[in-house]
């Protein structure tokens, strides 16, 4: 990266599972005023917008940036939109700071959302189509078959995803910002609940949400503005990386890809990350089912391959157990789902501990975290490391 | 006085012709005849089903055409048990990855004939096909794949296709 640049802004969304008081222009603007507010500075202070989401055919809803620009504030001003499917709200957090970081603007504001209950976003891309098996399985049923196998290759007990449907939902009753909050959740209710995809539960599986996510990202000098105006402490940017590689070839590692693999390589060398175990304080990583958690363990280098599981079962990755590396301490994408922020959140939840300001769900003295997203069939990944110290 | 409205749903319809190309359009000349057609790469030589005429890995034409087994393995699977509007198919259902003979890509299809708790990994099925006449340039002329009554495949035989 040539220059320093550092996250100066955040707003969210309460995620619900219908905003029927906002549209989707309403949504993004409760997001972008409070990341513009929250960095001390006014619409006038931005150079650039970056708007992210998930596929159109979500909200049915085409090119919504262009109708958008009046409520992000972006009209005369550079705007652009990201396509990456679910890994989109960090991709589009990366395309944000690319701006800065190549020094062509001082603070660029980054926006994602999803107004999942504006249609029907479950099944919007299961249209029937002549080439493909005539099949409605939603995302649940293209994953479901993907942990199957990594359950026969890595010999995890069957309860570890189970695990990770409780240990997220408790988190999230620590975030006041998460869509659910399920104050009886347990292993049992997470049984008891019915077998959609086997072997996902209901309850191993994300909602749907209305929400949305922003950020402004500073160069170093609107950094310094921010801190003196504001108080609050930036979040720098040490790393970025995204990738991705085909849906289908032969000889793909569905389990584990390789463009996950290429990413965090690339993110680490950039960050100066050697053992991501120890050299991390916190995680927030895209786990929309519950057993994404111990396989992108795995693909994120926390573990030799095939014991991802073990971490989770030992409550490694749980902030509530004390565990040493806290994964989703937020709720996770298993408690809030606006598909297109759900990656920005990620991001943007990264930033808050490195603040101190997550409230309940702060892990003490976080210094360095990792965000992650990744999206469609597994083929689209974007992380970023942020941190107190500067760069 | 009633309530006011303030949300409708708005179903829209759109009717469009699908043209498929080169590639897809050997793929369903195949399935008008009931036969399952791949392409393999000339680089790699990796046979791949329902192909879009250009190997992924290497990014050159799949031009040599191959004609497939109707039997294979399924890789994986799941059971699938969601309701939604529009079902056509009794719940529960196996959605499974079957990896035809000959092939070096599986793809996503419709498993009957078998309990859903008797599916496994590495179950050997073969397609069944709608009746001659009603066969047409389409997946939907395969009805589903089915136990076949060979011996599960190892699985060293598939496992490089998870």
């Amino acid at each position: 990266m040539s220059e320093r640049c550092a996250v100066i802004g955040i707003g969210q969304t309460v995620a619900k599972s219908k905003r029927e008081d906002v549209s989707i222009a309403g949504l993004v603007r409760e997001a972008v005023v409070m990341a513009v507010e929250d960095a001390g500075l006014t619409f006038a202070d931005i150079d650039a917008v970056v708007v992210g989401k998930a596929p159109d055919m979500f909200e049915g809803v085409m090119m919504p940036e262009l109708y958008l620009a009046g409520a992000l504030g972006a009209v005369g001003k550079p705007m652009m939109r990201v396509h990456t499917a679910g890994s989109v709200g960090g991709s589009t957090a990366i395309v944000a700071s690319h701006l800065v970081a190549s020094g062509i603007h001082d603070r660029v504001l980054t926006v994602a959302f999803e107004k999942q209950s504006d249609s029907d976003a479950m099944w919007a891309l299961s249209v029937p189509q002549p080439f493909s098996s005539p099949l409605l399985a939603g995302a649940g049923g293209y994953f479901a078959p993907i942990i199957r196998a990594y359950m026969h290759r890595s010999g995890a007990p069957r309860d570890v995803g189970m695990k990770v449907a409780v240990k997220d939902r408790l988190h999230a009753l620590k975030n006041p910002y998460a869509h659910l909050h399920l104050p009886d959740i347990s292993l049992q209710m997470v049984e008891d609940s019915i077998m959609l995809w086997d072997p996902l539960h209901y309850l191993e599986s994300c909602p749907s949400s209305d929400g949305a996510a922003a950020m402004v990202i500073g160069s170093e000098r609107a950094a310094a503005q921010a801190e003196t105006d504001t108080g609050r402490r930036p979040a720098w940017i040490h790393g970025m990386a995204m990738r991705s590689e085909p849906t289908m070839f032969a000889g793909r590692d569905q389990v584990n890809p390789q463009a996950g693999r290429d990413c965090a390589a690339d993110l680490y060398r950039q960050a100066g990350i050697s053992d991501p175990r120890a050299d991390f304080d916190m995680a927030e990583v895209y786990v929309p089912f519950s057993w994404y958690e111990p396989m992108w363990l795995e693909n994120l280098g926390f573990c030799a391959e095939g014991d991802g599981w073990k971490l989770t079962e030992a409550g490694a990755t749980s902030l509530i157990d004390g565990g040493d590396i806290p994964w989703n301490c937020s709720g996770g994408v298993l408690s809030s789902n606006p598909i297109g922020a759900s990656g920005m959140l990620r991001f943007l939840e990264t930033a808050l501990q490195i603040r101190g300001e997550a409230g309940e769900h702060q892990v003490p003295d976080a210094r360095r975290a990792l965000g992650q997203a990744y999206g469609g069939g597994s083929q689209f990944f974007s992380m970023w490391v942020v941190a107190v110290d500067k760069p | 006085m009633s309530e006011p409205v303030t949300m409708m749903a708005a179903p829209m319809r759109l009717d469009y012709v699908f043209t498929p190309g080169v590639a897809q359009g050997k793929n369903m000349h195949g399935l008008e005849r009931g036969v399952f057609i791949g392409q393999r790469c000339p680089k790699c030589k990796k046979v791949y089903t329902l192909s879009r005429g250009s190997c992924p890995t290497d990014g050159v034409p799949t031009d040599e055409i191959v004609e497939l087994s109707n039997t294979g393995t399924v890789t994986t699977y799941c059971v699938v048990n969601v309701p939604f509007a529009g079902q056509s198919i009794e719940l529960p259902y196996i959605c499974a990855q079957i990896l035809l003979d000959g092939a070096n890509l599986s793809f996503m299809g419709l498993i009957q004939e078998i309990p859903a708790g008797e599916i496994r990994m590495g179950l050997r099925v073969e397609a069944v096909w709608v009746p001659p006449d009603e066969l047409g340039p389409t997946m939907a002329s395969v009805k589903y794949f089915r136990p076949n009554g060979e011996p599960d495949a190892a699985f060293e035989t598939y496992k490089e296709y998870l």
